[in-house]
């Protein structure tokens, strides 16, 4: 509860700093009973630490604030906001350091796998997985994958591999946000859920000529 | 869910005698046996077993005051189980407090039986206290089954409330930056194969608010909706929510009114 | 002992169709707790049903049944107010009987 009183001044900085109110038109499209004092005492109140999930995780960021309210993020009046966003996460991405954009496809076909990581029942030190089949579909065997991502069958085949299409792939992994300021995929890379050597597998999952994703054969019946 | 799931059975039976719409059609082959699964489960729910336990210990005087909670007043009048979790949360004068149903229990635990509720709110979901909160959750919301969620934000408290609660079913936070939202603010979307109820609707906040307290057949537990709630907090990489917080009720209070009208099908029974 | 069965029995044309939902663990003796330690197998291994006092069905059960139980089942015969009996013994020696009556 402590903790949380310290965190509380940061949220009520950060909601003061939200899109709704810096807009100064535009109602939230929540009513007044949640006004940023009664919600941020319900959110201090309401949460604690467990494990290695801190109540300080509350705290957002600018992307996060703005998104919160999707209807006012949605709006033609926040179009400029919506890029200076998308700007400052695609400022954040790290491009491989040793200029290689793909790893290995059967190691990223394991991180897609996975969806361990960061909850508060996960041990901190153990490589965080990618969460890829909770919303999209990869490769073709696996018939449970989930559906809010689109698609990723034959990604390479349709897109080729030069270099602006790469770019385009390693900046949505690692921050998605950079692309669509509200995309509803995590930002690997920036929020260090994966290391750069995780997401050049996930590459060649998507790019690599041999991946089940690019296979000719088409989906399995 | 449990609507989709009947509608998918329905189809998958259409297939094998004669025809099905183009779209059922579509449904590929594991989707209809999960479905058919679900549906095989609904016969023999052991919610059952739990909602037994649950009235017994409804019924029997523990605590210092050695007292029942008989008398607990649900919302409907000291002792009036029947129907009271259909209308659930809502504020009550004695505590001047919007309430849902776990909480609304601890206090008349304080009150009537004259128990701390501390233990209950800081214990493990699988240790004895909360074994309690989850069987006479079990029991009362059983009471409610085949009933009309009825809940309307009037006074202040529950309007408040339910503005709250869609706050915070949008608000984004985390490594992962996922609200509710992510993964309950679109149609007809779903997690591996699990089919996601959408929340802002009234079919799919009844699929989720209608169906717990439910008894989850892979882990073999009963889950309230505060546990509920709990493990969707965790998996959105939130720390952990406290046991009938504020945020918790407020986020019940947006899925109970935006679902009024539908049918309460508690306890339910998931995979 | 164990907590109560829940027992459902309906009669309709000679045929009485037995519903019946068991509290039970259910341990398999594969599954490891926490710190590592295996849980100790504990599960229902013999089931017993009686109509009227007969032996209808009597079942042995393993580890892969699931946690709570439910068995339903159909037998020839039966009628309205007669009594259903059932019984089941875990490998730990523990036994718990219940009854209802057809309805």
């Amino acid at each position: 509860m402590k903790n949380a009183m310290t965190h509380l001044a940061a949220i009520a900085a950060l909601l003061l700093a939200g899109p709704a109110l810096a807009q100064g038109k535009a109602a939230p499209s929540w009513g007044p009973g949640a006004d940023d004092a009664a919600f941020t005492r319900m959110l201090a109140a309401s949460f604690k630490d467990k494990g290695i999930a801190k109540v300080d995780r509350l705290t957002q960021d600018e992307t996060q604030a703005f998104c919160s309210d999707p209807e006012a993020a949605a709006s033609p009046a926040a179009a400029e906001k919506r890029q200076r966003i998308e700007a400052a996460n695609m400022a954040t991405v790290k491009w491989p350091s040793d200029g290689k954009w793909l790893g290995d496809w059967k190691e990223g076909e394991k991180i897609a796998q996975s969806g361990r990581g960061n909850t508060w029942t996960d041990k901190p030190g153990e490589p965080n997985g990618g969460n890829c089949y909770n919303c999209h579909q990869i490769s073709p065997a696996e018939i449970s994958y989930g559906t809010i991502g689109p698609s990723l069958l034959q990604y390479g085949a349709l897109r080729g591999g030069d270099e602006e299409t790469m770019k385009a792939a390693w900046a949505k992994i690692y921050n998605a946000k950079s692309l669509n300021a509200c995309s509803n995929m995590p930002r690997a890379g920036h929020m260090g859920i994966l290391a750069e050597a995780q997401i050049k597998h996930l590459m060649a999952l998507l790019f690599d000529p041999a991946s089940p994703v690019n296979a000719k054969t088409g989906p399995a019946k | 869910m449990v609507d989709r799931v009947s509608v998918g059975v329905a189809a998958f039976l259409a297939v094998s005698a004669v025809a099905a719409t183009a779209a059922y059609a579509q449904k590929d082959a594991a989707q209809e046996g999960i479905e058919a699964y679900r549906e095989a489960l609904q016969d023999g729910n052991p919610a059952e077993l739990y909602e037994a336990t649950g009235e017994e210990l409804w019924k029997t005087p523990a605590g210092p005051k050695k007292a029942s909670l008989e008398q607990c007043d649900l919302g409907l009048g000291p002792g009036v189980v029947k129907g009271a979790y259909a209308r659930l949360p809502r504020h009550f004068q004695d505590t001047d407090r919007v309430q849902d149903l776990e909480s609304r229990l601890l206090t008349c635990m304080e009150t009537l039986q004259g128990k701390d509720p501390k233990p209950y709110v800081e214990s493990a979901f699988t240790a004895p206290p909360k074994e309690e909160m989850i069987a006479l959750a079990a029991y009362v919301s059983g009471q409610s089954k085949g009933d009309a969620i009825a809940v309307a934000p009037k006074h202040p408290k529950e309007q408040a409330m339910y503005d709250l609660g869609k706050r915070m079913f949008y608000y984004q936070s985390g490594p992962y930056d996922f609200s509710c939202a992510t993964c309950h603010g679109q149609e007809g979307t779903r997690i591996r194969l699990q089919d996601l109820p959408y929340i802002p609707g009234t079919k799919g906040a009844a699929a989720g608010w209608g169906s717990w307290p439910a008894y989850r057949v892979s882990a073999g537990q009963m889950w309230s909706m505060q546990w509920r709630l709990n493990d969707c907090f965790r998996q959105q990489r939130f720390p952990e929510p406290v046991y009938t917080s504020d945020a918790t009720i407020a986020l019940s209070m947006y899925m109970a009114a935006n679902a009024s009208g539908e049918t309460m099908k508690t306890p339910g029974i998931k995979r | 002992m164990g907590n109560p069965m829940k027992i459902r029995a309906s009669a309709k044309d000679g045929v009485t169709e037995i519903k019946i939902l068991m509290s039970h663990e259910m341990e398999t003796g594969q599954r490891k707790d926490a710190n590592g330690t295996v849980i100790p197998a504990w599960f229902i291994n013999e089931i017993t049903a009686k109509l009227d006092g007969k032996t209808v069905m009597q079942a042995q059960w393993g580890p892969s049944i699931s946690k709570n139980p439910y068995l339903a089942f159909k037998v020839k015969g039966g009628k309205a107010g007669d009594k259903v009996s059932v019984t089941w013994v875990d490998n730990r020696g523990d036994t718990r009987t219940d009854e209802a009556a057809v309805t």
